[in-house]
C-alpha cells in the first residue's frame, strides 16, 4: 500500500513538471506566434490580395508586386533608403571603430564609465533623442542661436532642419552605439597576447592592427553594420520629424503612408513583404560571413559581438516595417 | 665570451609594487637559463623586459653590449614563445609560422623554404593548412616554436610554455627543448614555476624572490648546495632542520645541535656563526642505522607515516624535539612499525648549514 502510494505521489509530481514544462514551453512559443509569426502571415497574405474600388477584397492576385516592380517610385525609394541607410551605417562605423578601439585598447581608468556614457542614450526614447535634433537644428534652435550669438550669421539657416542630411545625423547619433557595442566586445576580446606577439614577430603597431586587429575584429564590424544598416532602412520616425519635404522619400514613410492617407493596404504589405525579405537575405549573408571568421581563442566577446543575437537586428527590421505595416 | 644579455640594476615598479628589484644578470650565448620562482617572484616582469612589453624603471638591459632602452618590442632581434601559445586564430599554421618573416620583408620561394624547415623540425609538415583550433595543446605549442625559431633569433625567450601541456607530453617537450637549444645554438631564457621542469632542461638556474636572484648556479650546484633556507626549500624536497649552537670547526665544515645530537653540516656562503642556523638533508641522503652498526653521526627518531609511492617507500618521521623529516627507506626492506624508534644517518658533507 505504502509502495503504491509513493508511487502515486512521484507519478503526481511527474505529471506537474510536464504540465509545468508545457506552461512554460506554451508561453513563449504562444507569444512569438500570436505576436510575430501571425502578424507577419496576415502581412504576407496582405500582399497578394486585390483592391477593388478601395475595397479590399480576398481575391488572390500578383498585380501589388507587378505595380511595386513596375511603378518607378517604389524601388527608387527602396534604393533611397538603402543609400540612407548605407551612408548612416558608414558614419556610425567610422565613429563607433576609433571609440570602440579606445575604450577596449587604451582607456584604462574610466572604461565603463565612458562605455555607459555611451550606451546610456540607449535608454532614452527614440521620441526623445528624435525630436532633440529638432530643438538643435531648429531656426530657433540651439545651433543657430550660438552661430548668431557669436556672429557667424545673421539669419537663421534654414536648410539645418527638414533634409535628408538632419535625417542622417540623427539616426547615426541614434544608431552608433549599436555599432559600437558589437565592435567594442570584439575587440576587447582580443587576447592582448595576440598583439604581442605580433610586435615580437617585428610587426610594428600599425601593422599589428592591419594583419591581427583588424581583421579579428571584422565579425564585430559586420554584426554592427547589419545592426545600424537594418535598423537605418526600416526607420520612419526621424524622417517625419526632422526630413521635411524629403520625408516621403523612405521607404517606411511610404508604407505608413500606403496604410494610411492611400488606404492601399495590399500594396503596402506588398512593399514591406519585398522589405522583410531584403532584411532576412542581409542577415543570412551577413551571419554566413560571420561564421566563416569564426575563429577559436575569440570565444569570449564572439558571442556577444556575434549577431547571433540576431534578434536583435532581426525584430529591429522587422518592427520598423512592423511598424510602419501595422499602425495604419 | 662576453654575455649575450646583461640586466645591470635593472628594477620595475607597479605602483607601489616592486616586480624587480636591482636585478643583476649575465646570459651567456647559447646557454639554456631558466628563471625559476613562484608566482610574483618577478620572473615573468624580466622576461617581459627583455622582449621589451615592459620598460625597467631605472637599470638597463644590454645585448651584444648594445643597450635596449627604448627599443620596441618589434626592433629586437629576439622571439618569444607565449603562455597560451597566442597564435593568430585567423591564419593557417603555414601563415601563423611565416608572419616574422613576412614582416621582415622575407617573400617568395625564400619564404616557403624557410617555413618548411621551420615546420620539419617541429615535425609538423603535414598540418601546415590547418587553422590552430584544430590543432591539440602540444601541437599548437611546436607550432609557437617553430613561429619563433624560423626567425633565428639569437635569443630565444620562453614564458611557461608547458604549462597547458598533460605530464608526459610536457616531458617529452622538456628534452626536445634541450635539444633544440643545443642543436640551434640558440640561447633560450626560460620562465618556469616548476622547479623540476628547471632542474632537467637547464644549464643554469636563476632561482627569484621578491625580484631578486636569490640564486645564481647550474641545477646539480643549487641542488646540493642551496644558498639560504627559500632556496633548499623551493628546490626539490628537503628536510630543514632547526639546530642550536652552531659553530664553525673548520673552513669546509660547522657543527651544530639538531634533536639534541651534534652533528657536522657543509655551511652556505651565507651562513654567519651566531646567528639562528638551520641543517638541510634531502631525503634520499639519509637513511637508517642499520643493526649492529656503530656509527656516532647519527638522530634517533620515532616513525609516524609511512607512504607507498611506487618504485620507493616514503617514511615520516619526527625527531625528539617534535621536527619532522622525511626519508626514503631502501627497496626490499621492511619498513619500521609506526611508533618504534630507530636511528638515522646520513654523510655529513650532505648536511648543509643555512642561515635564517
Amino acid at each position: 500500500m505504502a509502495n503504491k502510494g509513493g508511487a502515486g505521489l512521484l507519478d503526481r509530481i511527474r505529471a506537474s513538471r510536464r504540465l509545468t514544462t508545457i506552461i512554460g514551453a506554451a508561453l513563449p512559443v504562444g507569444w512569438v506566434t500570436a505576436l510575430l509569426f501571425l502578424p507577419y502571415l496576415f502581412l504576407f497574405a496582405h500582399s497578394f490580395f486585390r483592391l477593388k474600388n478601395g475595397q479590399l477584397t480576398h481575391e488572390l492576385t500578383l498585380e501589388n508586386y507587378g505595380r511595386l516592380f513596375g511603378t518607378p517610385l517604389y524601388p527608387s525609394t527602396i534604393l533611397f533608403s538603402a543609400g540612407i541607410a548605407l551612408r548612416v551605417t558608414l558614419a556610425s562605423l567610422l565613429l563607433s571603430y576609433p571609440l570602440a578601439y579606445l575604450l577596449a585598447f587604451k582607456v584604462k581608468k574610466h572604461r565603463n564609465l565612458l562605455y555607459m556614457a555611451v550606451i546610456i542614450p540607449l535608454w532614452v526614447s527614440y521620441l526623445v533623442r528624435a525630436y532633440a535634433w529638432k530643438i538643435i537644428l531648429g531656426q530657433e534652435g540651439i545651433l543657430n542661436g550660438f552661430l548668431q550669438a557669436i556672429g557667424i550669421i545673421d539669419q537663421p539657416l534654414a536648410f539645418l532642419l527638414y533634409s535628408k542630411w538632419a535625417v542622417m545625423l540623427a539616426l547615426v547619433h541614434i544608431y552608433t552605439p549599436f555599432t559600437l557595442m558589437p565592435i567594442y566586445a570584439g575587440l576587447e576580446s582580443i587576447a592582448p597576447a595576440l598583439k604581442e606577439a605580433s610586435q615580437d614577430l617585428y610587426a610594428s603597431r600599425w601593422r599589428t592592427f592591419w594583419h591581427v586587429v583588424l581583421p579579428l575584429s571584422l565579425p564585430g564590424v559586420i554584426a554592427g553594420c547589419t545592426f545600424a544598416f537594418v535598423l537605418s532602412m526600416g526607420d520612419f520616425i526621424a524622417p517625419v520629424l526632422l526630413g521635411g519635404n524629403d520625408s516621403a522619400l523612405m521607404v517606411s514613410n511610404l508604407v505608413v503612408s500606403l496604410f494610411g492617407v492611400a488606404y492601399n493596404w495590399p500594396l503596402g504589405a506588398a512593399v514591406s513583404v519585398v522589405m522583410l525579405g531584403m532584411t532576412l537575405i542581409l542577415l543570412t549573408l551577413a551571419r554566413k560571413v560571420e561564421d566563416r571568421m569564426n575563429y577559436a581563442g575569440q570565444d569570449g566577446g564572439k558571442a556577444v559581438g556575434r549577431l547571433d543575437g540576431k534578434a536583435v537586428g532581426g525584430t529591429g527590421a522587422g518592427a520598423g516595417m512592423g511598424r510602419g505595416g501595422l499602425r495604419a | 665570451m662576453s654575455p649575450i644579455l646583461q640586466l645591470r640594476t635593472v628594477t620595475k615598479r607597479f605602483g607601489a609594487f616592486v616586480a624587480v628589484d636591482a636585478l643583476d644578470l649575465d646570459v651567456q650565448p647559447g646557454e639554456f637559463l631558466t628563471l625559476l620562482g613562484a608566482s610574483g617572484s618577478g620572473k615573468t616582469t624580466t622576461l617581459r623586459m627583455i622582449a621589451g612589453f615592459e620598460h625597467p624603471t631605472s637599470g638597463e638591459i644590454l645585448m651584444d653590449g648594445t643597450p635596449l632602452t627604448g627599443l620596441p618590442p618589434f626592433k629586437r632581434d629576439l622571439n618569444t614563445v607565449f603562455q597560451q601559445y597566442a597564435l593568430f586564430p585567423h591564419m593557417s599554421v603555414r601563415d601563423n609560422v611565416g608572419y616574422g618573416l613576412r614582416m621582415r620583408g622575407v617573400s617568395g620561394g625564400e619564404l616557403t623554404k624557410r617555413v618548411t624547415e621551420a615546420l620539419d623540425l617541429v615535425q609538423l609538415g603535414h598540418l601546415e593548412g590547418r587553422a590552430p583550433r584544430q590543432l591539440s595543446g602540444g601541437q599548437q605549442q611546436r607550432v609557437a616554436l617553430a613561429r619563433a625559431l624560423v626567425n633565428r633569433p639569437r635569443v630565444l625567450l620562453l614564458d611557461e610554455p608547458l604549462g597547458a601541456l598533460d605530464l608526459k607530453l610536457r616531458k617529452e617537450m622538456q628534452l626536445e627543448l634541450r635539444h633544440l637549444n643545443r642543436q640551434l645554438g640558440i640561447t633560450f631564457v626560460y620562465v618556469t614555476h616548476d622547479q623540476e621542469e628547471a632542474l632537467t632542461m637547464s644549464d643554469r638556474i636563476a632561482l627569484m624572490q621578491n625580484g631578486r636572484i636569490a640564486q645564481l648556479d647550474p641545477p646539480a650546484t643549487m641542488y646540493a648546495q642551496p644558498g639560504t633556507r627559500y632556496v633548499a626549500d623551493f628546490l626539490g624536497e628537503n628536510n630543514l632542520l632547526k639546530a642550536t649552537t652552531a659553530r664553525r670547526v673548520s673552513s669546509t665544515a660547522v657543527r651544530l645541535v639538531v634533536g639534541g645530537v651534534n652533528v657536522d653540516a657543509t655551511p652556505a656562503a651565507e651562513w654567519r656563526e651566531g646567528a639562528d642556523s638551520w641543517l638541510a638533508v634531502r631525503p634520499e641522503f639519509l637513511r637508517p642505522v642499520l643493526p649492529g652498526e656503530t656509527i656516532s653521526h647519527r638522530v634517533e627518531v620515532t616513525a609516524r607515516d609511512v607512504v607507498f609511492a611506487g618504485s620507493l617507500i616514503r617514511l615520516h618521521a619526527m625527531l625528539d624535539d617534535g621536527q619532522a623529516v622525511m626519508l626514503q627507506w631502501p627497496a626490499g626492506e621492511t619498513p619500521p612499525v609506526e611508533g618504534s624508534r630507530f636511528g638515522i644517518t646520513w654523510p655529513a658533507e650532505r648536511g648543509v648549514c643555512l642561515g635564517e
